[in-house]
């Protein structure tokens, strides 16, 4: 059986940071020390070696939308960008609301080989926001994360009775806050940009609103949920006070909200449409704030392929979102100017326990421990590329942008998936 | 840049008398005259002529117009073109001897547009062409009846043909 | 100039050029024969994803008394309705040789979108909530004779009073006339506001009553009867009764004071009285001069390139 080792990085987990080498074997680590051998070597030379990422937040679009993404293309873009699991939202066609479906996301996933593909439910059958989807059967199919994401539960009953049932489950319900009747037809922020602009306005209200709903229903039940894209200041206050309460409530943040302001829509490209719409400065910095003390859990890519010639329509007409998979690394590196263990905390350990899969993602970096881990070069300077992208669509915000930090290899139970960079299947 | 006198302001002076002259003997009066400046540098050139005429012939106001050729230039897109002051031509041309006037007459290509601008004013019994110099390198089979000064020029020349004087630079 | 897509890229000296050049298209068009050569050989095609009979036929008049070749492309009969993509839309007439394209669409950007991929210039004719900036060109001109103001608009007071929320004459007006240094305050409930004015050089009032006395333009927009299905107003009645333009409201004006409206008017909701009966209304004018400032747009566009002179002008 090969042995497989990364030498001359430096390892950075939730037990700190030292240099080693990593020998694995047979998808686990079975070695971790100085100067190790193998058959097989991994440089990893000014590198870090960590647990690999989780994304919390993945759109593989597949089935219903292959044209945009397919579980291959998405699970290769998630390797590429040092993910060992993603969490693949349910707004596929059919959507995520039976085993059938879910099992079929599932083994995709196993077929291409490249990350865990961890599929979600839905809070609602079709998302349609009337009627619960069968949290019992999913659950026992191994559905930890709910969501209706792309649309949020309107009805405040039926979000009440849906944390209700869900109660003896054990799963996590998640929430795109959203109150639609606030942002009829809406394409980006409300404030001075959509009124120069003359483009309907998504006001942060919308998203506050649900949230504070959500949180108080968590108050009254007792049952966790999880909230997708934090996009406002007010957000991270609300929910750094539930916190405080000390209410079971986690929340993620996009690099694309913490890092893209609303003024970008001036061009009226809309590969910078996205829902929640990218905010200003101000939310910026209330993000990054809530990110390093804790208050928002998890970087979440919300990756979201759109193929081009969708994202080549008027603001009002195209689909929101964007690509985050492979440039989510980079940003949270060179972006948030955290330590490297937080960022490594927020794209790793934290969202593994939130979708469940803490067995065996975001594990320490320790002999016995699975084999899932990112290495990567916190200093290496790169310039994306669309056309140079793994996902089959090409909706990047950042086309043109120099970031830094880029993913070296990935391991994926005990495999190098990506190598230099490159992906190997 | 060295600027070279070739007419005075008298000589100007002496040159509209004698065009003025030429006018009334080549049209047997001024029965049916009008001139016509073309914008910019020929409407000084038709109001002085209108001056003299009027001396010669009081009791025959010749009415002056102007003209701006812009959107009739053969050159549109190929360079920017800033249009003078807007066309003025307050009487109706048809079967009047329409004189345009001009400071310089070079390529010819300003008087072909302004026959072809004055197509949209009326129907002149015949139209003439008095200028203060003519600097000859024409471009076109263009001639005027009325010349202040037949002046050699390089084609590289820039000439000024003012009330004050005609120079070259 | 390459393309007019927002009066936001203007400064003063270009509207001043504008207008200026607008001047020249009056006399143009009062010419026995009102066509010259200019854009001879130009092609411009309208392209209206949304219906203007107005405006398509104004630019069309003003493209053909310079001389241009013109095309219609209307949006009903193509293959638009057939799934083609906007781009392949501008790429496929594109390659038939265009000049320019005047583009009117429902959605704010559009024009600004499309000129990703074409060479063509782009004349915006109307986007969505956004900009309309041939309508302000020929509001500022209409204002510019109206009260002889060649100069600018400096100490003169204008009043905007309707929908400003959901227009592109609003938006358009607001940035000429004030770049122009026209005083201008909106006047609307607060529902029918962007969510935000910060960084508009204007006034709000919701009060016409207290100001219609000492305005010299009152320009009124149109109002759709469908503000009301989204709470934005309760009524046209009560809309009409605070910020219309009643009998009584019309004898305050001044008596120099301009009454414009960009069209097409709501009789009874905004335009309580019969503008034909009103001595300071230009809303005819505006029409007229939409032609004029139309074909200043066009010449601008296509008829001032920039290569070496080759004419006789030394």
């Amino acid at each position: 059986m090969t042995r497989l080792v990364i030498t001359g990085g430096t390892v950075v987990d939730q037990q700190g940071e030292r240099r080693a080498d990593v020998a694995v074997q047979g998808g686990q680590i079975v070695e971790v020390g100085p100067d190790l051998a193998g058959d097989d070597v991994l440089d990893a030379t000014g590198c870090i070696v960590s647990p690999g990422f989780v994304d919390l937040h993945t759109h593989l679009r597949e089935p219903g939308k292959e044209e945009a993404e397919t579980i291959e293309t998405g699970s290769r873009a998630a390797a590429l960008g040092g993910f060992t699991a993603v969490v693949a939202m349910p707004n596929t066609d059919p959507a995520q609301d039976s085993v059938a479906v879910v099992e079929f996301v599932r083994e995709q996933g196993r077929r291409a080989g490249l990350c865990e593909v961890l599929p979600s439910g839905c809070i609602t059958v079709g998302r349609n926001g009337e009627q619960l989807a069968p949290y019992g059967e999913l659950a026992a199919a191994g559905v930890h994360l709910f969501t209706d994401d792309g649309n949020g539960v309107q009805d405040p009953q039926l979000m009440r009775r849906a944390l209700e049932y869900a109660k003896p489950l054990g799963i996590v319900l998640a929430q795109h806050c959203e109150v639609t009747s606030l942002t009829k037809g809406a394409v980006m922020h409300e404030g001075s940009c959509c009124s120069r602009l003359g483009l309907p306005g998504w006001p942060a209200l919308a998203e506050e609103l649900m949230l504070f709903r959500d949180i108080e229903l968590v108050r009254l039940t007792g049952v966790p949920m999880h909230f997708l894209h934090l996009s406002t200041a007010r957000s991270v206050e609300l929910v750094r006070q539930a916190k405080a309460e000390g209410l079971p409530v986690t929340a993620e943040a996009t690099p694309h909200h913490f890092t893209l302001t609303d003024e970008l829509l001036e061009s009226y490209d809309a590969v910078y449409k996205v829902n929640p719409p990218l905010r200003t400065a101000d939310d910026i910095a209330a993000l990054k704030i809530g990110l390093a003390d804790g208050t928002i859990d998890a970087i979440a890519t919300d990756h979201a392929p759109h193929a081009p010639h969708t994202k080549e329509a008027p603001l009002d007409q195209a689909p929101p979102g964007m690509l985050g998979l492979e440039t989510a690394l980079a940003l949270a590196v060179g972006e948030l100017g955290l330590p490297i263990q937080r960022v490594l905390a927020l794209l790793s350990w934290n969202p593994a326990a939130i979708a469940g899969v803490a067995d065996r993602h975001g594990r320490p970096v320790q002999a016995g421990e699975p084999a899932n881990l990112a290495v990567f070069d916190p200093a290496a300077e790169w310039t994306v590329v669309p056309a140079n992208l793994a996902s089959k669509s090409r909706n990047t915000p950042y086309a043109g942008r120099t970031v830094t930090g880029r993913v070296r290899h990935t391991v994926f139970g005990g495999t190098a998936v990506v190598r230099d960079g490159v992906a190997t299947r | 840049m060295t600027h070279r006198t070739v007419l005075s302001a008298d000589d100007v002076r002496r040159a509209l008398t004698r065009i003025a002259h030429e006018i009334v003997e080549r049209n047997h009066g001024l029965e049916g005259v009008v001139l016509v400046g073309l914008q910019r540098g020929g409407v000084w050139v038709a109001e002085a002529l209108g001056e003299v005429l009027h001396g010669i012939d009081p009791a025959r106001p010749v009415a002056i117009g102007s003209l701006d050729v812009s959107f009739h230039r053969d050159d549109v897109g190929l360079r920017p073109i800033v249009p003078g002051s807007v066309t003025d031509i307050p009487m109706s041309l048809d079967g009047t001897t329409v004189v345009l006037t001009d400071d310089v007459l070079f390529t010819g290509r300003t008087v072909r547009a302004a026959l072809e601008a004055l197509n949209e004013y009326g129907r002149p019994r015949a139209v003439q062409l008095a200028v203060i110099v003519d600097r000859g390198h024409r471009e076109l089979p263009i001639r005027p009846d009325y010349v202040g000064k037949n002046l050699p020029t390089a084609r590289d020349e820039n000439v000024s043909a003012t009330a004050e004087g005609v120079t070259i630079a | 100039m390459k393309h007019l897509l927002s009066i936001e890229d203007l400064d003063a000296d270009d509207i001043h050029r504008l207008l200026e050049l607008t001047d020249h298209m009056v006399e143009v068009s009062s010419r026995p024969i009102p066509k010259v050569p200019a854009l001879r050989g130009k092609n411009v095609v309208s392209l209206f994803f949304e219906d203007s009979t107005r405006t398509r036929t104004s630019f069309d008049t003003a493209a053909k008394r310079l001389s241009a070749d013109t095309m219609n492309f209307a949006v009903s009969s193509s293959s638009v309705n057939k799934g083609e993509s906007l781009r392949d839309t501008i790429e496929t007439i594109s390659a038939m040789g265009v000049d320019a394209f005047v583009v009117r669409h429902k959605s704010s950007g559009a024009p600004q979108m499309i000129t990703r991929w074409t060479n063509a210039s782009i004349v915006n004719a109307g986007d969505g909530w956004h900009q309309h900036p041939t309508q302000a060109l020929l509001d500022s001109y209409t204002i510019r004779t109206g009260l002889n103001r060649r100069d600018g608009f400096e100490g003169l007071h204008i009043a905007i009073v309707g929908d400003i929320k959901h227009s592109r004459v609003a938006r358009s007006d607001v940035q000429a006339f004030t770049k122009l240094g026209a005083h201008v305050t909106l006047v609307a409930p607060p529902t029918l506001l962007p969510p935000s004015l910060d960084g508009w050089p204007v006034d709000v009032s919701h009060d016409l009553d207290s100001l219609i006395a000492d305005v010299d333009v009152l320009y009124l927009l149109r109002v759709q009867r469908e503000r009301m299905d989204d709470a934005l107003l309760p009524s046209l009645e009560e809309y009409s009764a605070l910020y219309g333009l009643t009998p009584a409201r019309a004898a305050r004006l001044a008596p120099h004071a301009l009454v414009m409206h960009p069209g097409p008017m709501n009789r009874g909701v905004e335009m309580v009285v019969d503008p034909s009966e009103l001595p300071g209304s230009v809303i005819l004018q505006q029409v007229t001069n939409g032609v004029a400032v139309r074909m200043a747009v066009l010449f601008t566009l296509l008829g001032s390139g920039s290569a070496a002179s080759i004419g006789d002008s030394q």
